[in-house]
């Protein structure tokens, strides 16, 4: 009696083709769910007009700076990531990153604490910052935009009370220093890389096999082959690079290595990515930035979600702070000031995250955080001045805005979102 | 026929502040029959399913399921006793795909961590005892389905967790003709499964294709519940305008006083 006549999937096991998935990712480009493409592209070119100009953006220490200069950005735009999936925004993840890295300075320079008290007092502090603003948006029904931006002025104040008007405090813990001034010893810096690609692969290949063996569609060799094999490349590239020998004087002083910053942040995004790929809490946040209502008819806690979602971009924004601190070797009023949380946002759009909820993913944080990065020490090299610098990172923001409206656009007119 | 009704209200009464919306109204639901619910606008057809649903409390009057009073207080309770609201605007999750919408709030795990295959085989079964050949894959996203997709997608949502009541509210609204017959069809295979479903329409079309018995609301009170064999197309019409059709209907709808 059925009136239609397409037909379902075969119910037989049977790989996805190869072209099926290469046809899949070109037809949703042109419906305008681009993901990383804009920023992957964009890193490419920006890195080969700044090679080109700029011999030096291609040494091993410049390639090691640009992580350690990212480093704090892209952890805190992951943070925000979380906020524009649920579709709203966090203006004081910046500022909040400060507070906390000041909360981590009095903590270690002026209470004597040993470094993970201090960390865990920074992270806590981020956790309470992000309930008050969730609780405010979501209890309240408070715009986000006026909530945080009054969080954003309130918090600058309290950084300059917590560094006491204004005077710096330097941080001495070796191992908070060690996050943005030690690399790994090469050997280890291999290990980690081995495991993350095997694991890696392991997880693609047991998830293929189960599917085939319940007889659902799976991914095909060839694509698990490809993933795996892009992922082995480039990261073993990166970890030769930050391998070789970057110090002016070898014999002086040896520096090599991967710098402890970025398993760190290979870390956070490995786990938050299964937070929210793998979770029901994951699926929940992008329910509820695609539609509040049915996620509340179906039985969501909508505004715990919502809390979550402002708790964790905060505890985040802290871990960015400590990140900072660790790098200038201070804290100071301007720690997470001036443009840290237009670089944050900037980065998760350009990576591909929406700015209308429902679409993103943690990796664009990344990616987008590269990029800003690229943009800044690429500039630099070049003898910009900030003012240049800041005109061209908003122009990109803006780019990457537009880029993600127009999108939108186009995925509605294509039926896509 | 004659057989004990799932789903029965009594007396139920309900305002919005000083507005009554409902007054007095019963209203039954029977295992493997279509309760088509006609009414003009504004009648209360959707404020009575969303008292059903446990959205709006009940401010008077009894509710039994399977002959037991209940009481349902959130769309969580009426979940549980099996009861399941398609709305007017299906509230699926564009960003999502079709299993993700069918299982959202409800979602299989082992440990902590989704259980995609599972979810993934039972939306398939779902579907296809539900005979629905209409979709390419159950891991499209909802955005890129037709009205009527979409409409099947939120039924079949509703019928995944073995509910005995399933309340459709004007599921064909915005259907082309094609379309239209698919959702009917598919609303009638609902009930020749056992349920019972409730089908809010407007369409006297519709409610003459697929439903066992009518009721209809005017102006929050029940006009009439009867079975749809015994009345033709122009007494339906008369009572969702009156309130009246000869000897059926609210006898004297001028002078009532809640
Ligand atoms: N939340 C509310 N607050 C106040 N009045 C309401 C509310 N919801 C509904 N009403 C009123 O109750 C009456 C019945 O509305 P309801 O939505 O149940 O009608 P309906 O029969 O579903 O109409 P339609 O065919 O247009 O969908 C209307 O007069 C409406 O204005
Ligand atoms: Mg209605």
């Amino acid at each position: 009696m059925s009136t239609t006549t397409i037909q379902k999937e075969p119910a037989a096991p049977a790989p996805s083709s190869i072209g099926g998935n290469v046809r899949g990712y070109w037809d949703r480009v042109r419906g305008g769910d681009m993901g990383a493409l804009p920023a992957v592209l964009g890193l490419v070119v920006l890195c080969s007009v700044f090679a080109a100009l700029r011999p030096a953006f291609l040494t091993s220490i410049n390639f090691a700076n640009l992580f350690t200069q990212g480093a704090a950005i892209a952890v805190i735009a992951m943070g925000l990531v979380f906020v524009l999936l649920i579709g709203e925004i966090d203006l004081s993840a910046g500022y909040a990153s400060g507070v906390c890295a000041a909360v981590l300075a009095n903590a270690l320079a002026n209470m004597g604490q040993p470094w993970y008290v201090a960390v865990l007092a920074a992270i806590l502090t981020g956790a309470v910052i992000g309930t008050v603003l969730g609780t405010l948006v979501a209890k309240l029904g408070i715009p986000s935009f006026v909530v945080t931006l009054g969080a954003f002025l309130g918090f600058q104040g309290l950084v300059l009370i917590l560094v006491n008007e204004g005077t710096n405090i330097a941080i001495r813990d070796a191992t908070i220093l060690a996050i943005e001034n030690k690399n790994l010893p090469p050997a280890l810096g291999w290990a980690f890389y081995a495991v993350g690609v095997a694991v890696y692969a392991a997880i693609q290949i047991v998830r293929a096999q189960r599917r085939r063996g319940r007889g659902l569609t799976y991914d095909p060799a060839a694509v698990i082959a490809f993933r795996v094999g892009a992922l082995a490349l480039i990261a073993g590239l990166a970890v030769y690079a930050l391998n070789l020998e970057r110090s002016r004087n070898a014999l002086l002083a040896s520096l090599t290595g991967v710098p402890i910053v970025v398993p760190i942040v290979v870390v956070l995004l490995v786990f938050w990515t299964f937070v929210l790929r793998r979770t029901a809490f994951g699926r929940h946040i992008y329910a509820v930035g695609g539609n509040a209502e049915a996620a509340r008819r179906a039985g969501i806690s909508v505004d715990r979600i919502r809390i979550s979602a402002f708790v964790i971009c905060s505890s985040m924004a802290a871990v960015g702070g400590i990140i900072a601190a660790s790098r200038d070797n201070s804290v100071d009023p301007n720690t997470g000031g001036s443009n840290v949380l237009l670089f944050a946002v900037g980065a998760a759009v350009i990576g591909g995250t929406s700015l209308f909820g429902g679409k993103g993913r943690v990796i664009d944080a990344v990616l987008g955080g590269a990029v800003v990065a690229v943009i800044n020490n690429g500039m630099g090299l070049m003898g910009y001045s900030a003012s240049v610098k800041f005109i061209v990172t908003g122009c990109v923001l803006l780019l990457a805005a537009g880029v993600d409206a127009l999108s939108r656009k186009r995925a509605a007119a294509s039926g896509l979102r | 026929m004659s057989s004990q009704p799932v789903l029965e209200v009594r007396g139920l009464d309900k305002s919005f502040g000083p507005v009554q919306v409902l007054h007095d109204v019963a209203f039954s639901a029977h295992a493997g029959e279509v309760t088509a619910l006609v009414g003009d606008n504004g009648a209360g057809k959707s404020t009575l399913v969303k008292c059903l649903g446990g959205i709006y409390s009940i401010d008077g009057g009894e509710y039994l399921f399977d002959g037991k009073p209940v009481t349902v207080n959130s769309p969580r309770e009426a979940a549980t006793l099996g009861i399941e609201i398609v709305y007017q605007d299906l509230a699926l999750a564009d960003n999502l795909d079709i299993v993700q919408n069918m299982f959202l709030g409800r979602e299989r795990r082992s440990g902590l961590v989704l259980d995609e295959a599972t979810m993934e085989e039972m939306a398939a079964k779902t579907l296809d005892s539900l005979s629905v050949r209409t979709v390419k894959s159950i891991r499209q996203l909802v955005s890129s389905l037709s009205g009527g997709q979409r409409q099947t997608v939120a039924i079949a949502k509703a019928v995944l967790w073995n509910s005995k009541v399933v309340i459709l509210d004007e599921p064909t609204a915005a259907l082309g003709v094609a379309q239209t017959a698919q959702v009917l069809e598919l609303v009638r295979r609902l009930a020749d499964n056992g349920l019972a479903v409730v089908l809010i329409s407007h369409n006297m079309n519709d409610v003459f294709a697929v439903s066992d018995r009518v009721a209809a609301l005017f102006l929050g009170r029940m006009a009439a519940q009867v079975r749809t064999a015994d009345v033709t197309h122009s007494q339906i019409v008369e009572l969702i305008t009156s309130g009246r059709s000869g000897e059926l209907g609210l006898q004297n709808v001028n002078g009532v006083t809640a």
